[in-house]
Formats: structure tokens, sequence, C-alpha cells
């Protein structure tokens, strides 16, 4: 195949890739009775009915800053969590290390499906069902992040710490000053990933959370696509404040973002 | 005897120790536990629970609903992962090579990647709409008359296939895109030295040294298609009439619709070990079957 057709093809094939934002988009500012009509591509009553049903039938506002404030909450939570852990693995010497970080990577392989029963109990027991609180539980640690960053902690200069330690600097001094700078292309790596993963969380919002007062996005978008008469602007209008910020964030760190995707298939 | 010097550093590791231990280990060892536990027992949730052993295992592997679930769930991966790796492939092949605009080409097919199941499940729930969604209105203009699609049995889960390679693909790109770039230049060109058509380099040196960033995808998303949940929830809701019901949906259904959270926790460390034989087995597989550089 030559170049120019080569390209010609994936550029088409990309355009429908996208197709389905395009849409959704163009559904969302679709005026009432027109959604379900001819589709066109360009409405012929154009408008922002879809948004004022979505802030009629939910309370989005609240919906949309509960997913805003639980994604920063948790993304925050696993940069600390993770990155002073992966100090102590790769700088700290104490007894049973070994052992523990195994049992760290363990943690790796159980799937949310199998926690999902037990941790609704404990969280049943702790009376935090329909709380923020619950919304947060499984995300304070992961040992993905750990392992992640303990790579990249791993690989700094053993000289930096050390000339430090000379200068009279402490553990937590040094992991302030040196470490965390040193490593924060690996935090903004993380960091990304942990926020998208909280923003598009699904199974564990739709196990705790019962009232709209405390939905996520994804939950309050999928609740309205489950009502009787289902209305595809609002719902398309939703799935755009949905896609915004992500979008946003894509936007901005794409190259990152795809980067580091594609290094975790080089092994 | 561990002196003020011996306080001072435990007192120093477990502050960056706990903060991640703590939690990991409240909220991903114990309940890992607690659902071994809560599997040896008939609850509901509510009332005392009652031992009884391995009752609930035993009841699951003859249990007609549970089964059908299993054979959704492989029914969603036999034709997902052939048809996302295929795709991921092709696409990697294609941007492997030079032309201008590849860079934003190749972050319009990663886009939905990033994006939530639930918005992907939704979009796709709405182009393929039976009765007003534009897949159909298309297919009715060409004069072909579209099926049910999530809405009907038969065509509830390849929707949901659809929907998934549609958001995956992109991710298998990036990875395979990864692989081929990591191949030696020297032994392409010593391939096409020798004679062999862009077909036989591809299927003899190029394919063979992809293995690694191959396996690599489809472990991944063996793993993800056993765990398939939310698009098919949200699309289809399991149904119509539970013909769609993942093994996952079958855990959620068990314990908050149908009180069994001892099926439940049992049905859900089935899974696991199901996901566990199957890495194993892959590992084995891999050694035979992958050639490294």
């Amino acid at each position: 195949m030559s170049r120019r057709l080569l390209a010609a093809v994936l550029a088409v094939g990309a355009l429908l890739m996208i197709f389905p934002f395009v849409w959704t988009f163009v559904t969302s500012i679709t005026a009432g009775g027109d959604v379900l009509t001819t589709p066109r591509l360009i409405p012929e009553q154009a408008g922002l009915d879809g948004y004022r049903k979505l802030f009629e039938v939910l309370p989005f506002w609240r919906i949309t800053v509960n997913s805003l404030v639980l994604a920063v909450v948790s993304t925050a939570l696993l940069l600390i969590t993770s990155s002073t852990a992966a100090y102590a693995f790769a700088r700290l010497d104490f007894p049973g290390k070994n052992v523990v970080f195994v049992a760290y990577l363990a943690t790796l392989m159980i799937p949310m499906q199998v926690l999902v029963v037990p941790l609704f109990i404990e969280v049943r027991a702790f009376d935090l069902v329909d709380t923020y609180a619950s919304l947060i539980v499984p995300t304070i640690a992961s040992a993905f992040g750990v392992f992640l960053l303990r790579q990249s902690v791993a690989v700094l200069p053993r000289e930096l710490d050390e000339a430090a330690f000379v200068d009279g600097a402490g553990h937590i001094r040094i992991f302030l000053r040196i470490t965390l700078p040193l490593i924060r292309p690996a935090l903004v790596t993380y960091g990304l990933f942990a926020f998208m993963s909280s923003w598009n969380a699904f199974l564990w919002p739709l196990v705790v959370i019962r009232s709209r007062e405390f939905m996520t996005l994804p939950l309050g978008l999928a609740s309205l696509s489950g009502e009787y008469t289902v209305q595809w602007n609002a719902i398309m209008a939703g799935s755009v404040v949905s896609i915004v910020p992500i979008l946003a964030l894509y936007a901005v760190a794409q190259q990152h973002i795809v980067q580091s995707v594609a290094q975790a298939g080089l092994k | 005897m561990v002196g003020p010097r011996g306080v001072r550093k435990a007192a120093v590791v477990a502050l960056f120790l706990l903060p991640s231990a703590v939690p990991l280990l409240l909220f991903t060892i114990a309940p890992m536990f607690g659902a071994a536990w809560i599997s040896l027992h008939d609850w509901n949730l509510q009332s005392p629970m009652r031992w009884t052993g391995l009752d609930n295992y035993t009841r699951l592997l003859g249990d007609a609903a549970t089964r059908d679930a299993l054979l959704h769930t492989l029914y969603f991966l036999g034709l997902y992962l052939p048809l996302v790796y295929v795709l991921g492939l092709a696409l990697a092949v294609g941007l492997n090579r030079r032309f201008p605009g590849r860079s934003l080409v190749r972050s319009m097919y990663f886009l939905p990647v990033v994006t939530s199941w639930v918005v992907v499940a939704l979009t796709w729930k709405w182009l393929l709409n039976p009765a007003n969604g534009l897949v159909n209105h298309a297919l009715e203009a060409v004069g072909i008359p579209g099926p049910g699609w999530w809405a009907s049995a038969g065509w509830a889960i390849p929707s949901a296939v659809v929907a998934s390679v549609w958001k995956d693909a992109g991710f298998v790109m990036v990875i395979l895109l990864a692989g081929l770039q990591s191949i030696p230049e020297e032994y392409l060109e010593a391939a096409r030295l020798d004679g062999a058509s862009a077909w036989q380099t591809f299927w003899r040196v190029t394919f063979p040294l992809l293995t690694p960033s191959s396996y690599f995808v489809v472990v991944i998303s063996l793993i993800s298609g056993f765990q398939v949940f939310d698009q098919i929830y949200v699309m289809t809701g399991g149904g119509p009439a539970g013909a769609s019901r993942p093994l996952v949906q079958q855990i959620y259904d068990l314990t908050f619709r149908y009180g069994d959270a001892g099926g439940a926790s049992a049905l859900s460390l089935l899974l696991f070990a199901l996901i566990l034989v199957v890495t194993v087995v892959q590992q084995r597989l891999l050694r035979r079957w992958v050639t490294y550089v």
C-alpha cells in the first residue's frame, strides 16, 4: 500500500473513531422532539434543552462537584500513600521488608469484584453507606501506585541522599526535598491515571450510594438511562459534561499519557 | 534491647509505611479473607450467618443462572478479544509508518481509551438504539433492516462488544506500536535483502518479535474481559431477561437482589480463581510461544 493511501485510510478511520463523540455533542444540543425523528448532523432546532433537563431531573451541580471532589481527594491520597511507601521500600531497611512488599504485590491480583461484598459489609458496619467516606475507602492506597513509584525512587542515585545525610538531614527532609521533586514525572503520570480511574469509577459507587445527593457522574448518568422515558439529549448532555474534564487533561498531557501506556507493554 | 535510636528508626518506618499499609490491610486484605469466610455461610446480609461449609460452591456449580452468566462472559470474551487485538494490530502496523499528521491520528484513536465505560456505553446505547439510533437509520437508508441491538437477546452481547472494541482498540494499538518500534531495523532490512515480501516479513519476522507486547495485551484484555460489567450493565442491565448478564453482575445481583451474600462471595472467589488459572496457563504458554529479541 502506498504511503499516501495508507495515511488517507488511517485518517478516515480516525474520523470514524471520533464520530461517536461528535454525535454525542450533536445530540446534546438537539432540542426536544427532534432527537427522536430523522437524525441530523446539524440539528434543525438547536438548543440547550438537554442541559436544562439535566438540572431538572438530577441535582446535577452537586453530582458534578461530587465527582470532582472525589477525584481530587482520592488522587491526593493515592499520591501521598504511594510515594511514602515507595520511599520506604526503596530507601529504608526494616525487618520483614521483602515479605511486606510481596504482600503489597499480592493485593494487585485481587479484583474489585471479590472485595465488593465484604467491603460493603465493612462500610455498613461503620455506618458509612451512602456517604462521601464510603466512596473514598477503596481508593486511599493502591499497591499499583506503590509499585510504580518505587521503581522511580529506586533508580535515583543514592549519593544525593548520602550527601544530605552528611548535612544532617533526616529521612523526612530527604523525602520531601530530594525524592519528591526528582520523581515528579512519575507522580504526574500516576496522578493522571488515579484521577481518571476515580472520575470514571462505577461498580463501587453503584454498590454504596443510594441517594442522588451522593451520586457521582457515571452513577447519575447511568440512572438516567434506566428511566422509563429516556431523554437522550439530556443523557448526551451529561456525557459531554463528563467527558470535558478528561478531554482537557488529555489535551494537555496527551503525549505523557500515551507514552506511559506504551512503556507498560515494553518490559 | 531496642535503644532510643531503634525506636526512632521504627517510628520513621511506621510514618512512611502505615499510610498505605493500614488502608490496604483494612480495605483489601481483610475483605479478601472476609469474602472467603462469608462464602462458607448462608447469609442474606441481615439475619445471623449460618455455617454451610462448601455448600455455596457446590450449589453454584449446578446453578443454571450462574452457568449462563459464565457463558455470557465467555461469549463476550470470544468476540471481544480477537476483534480488539486484530483491530489494534492493524492500527499499530499502519501507524508504524511515518506520514504527516501521524501523532494527531494516533491521539484520535486513543481518545476513547480515556473515556469512562459509562459514557462509552451510553453513547453506543444511543448510536445502536433499535428505533431511533443513527446506525439503524443508516442501515435502513441502504435497505438493510437493522437488528434490535442491545434490546434483543441475540444482539445484546455483540452490542456491548462493539462499544468495548471501540474503547479499547486504541489501548492495544499503543502497546503494540511501542512493541513494533522496539524491533531493530536491521532484522527487517535483512529479511528484505533476502528477498522476503512485505507479507512474509510481517509473519516471519515482525509478528514473532512482537509476541512479548502481544502477550501483554492479551493477558490484560483477558483479565479485564473476565471482569466485564460496566458497559453491559449500562447498555442492557443484563437483559433482556438476563440474556446478557455477565459473571460480575451475577455477583452483584446475588448480593443485592437475591440476598445471597454467601453465594455471591463464593462466585467472586471462583472468578478470582478462574483469572489466576488463566494467567498461570498463559505464563506456561508464554515460555513456549514468545520470542524475545
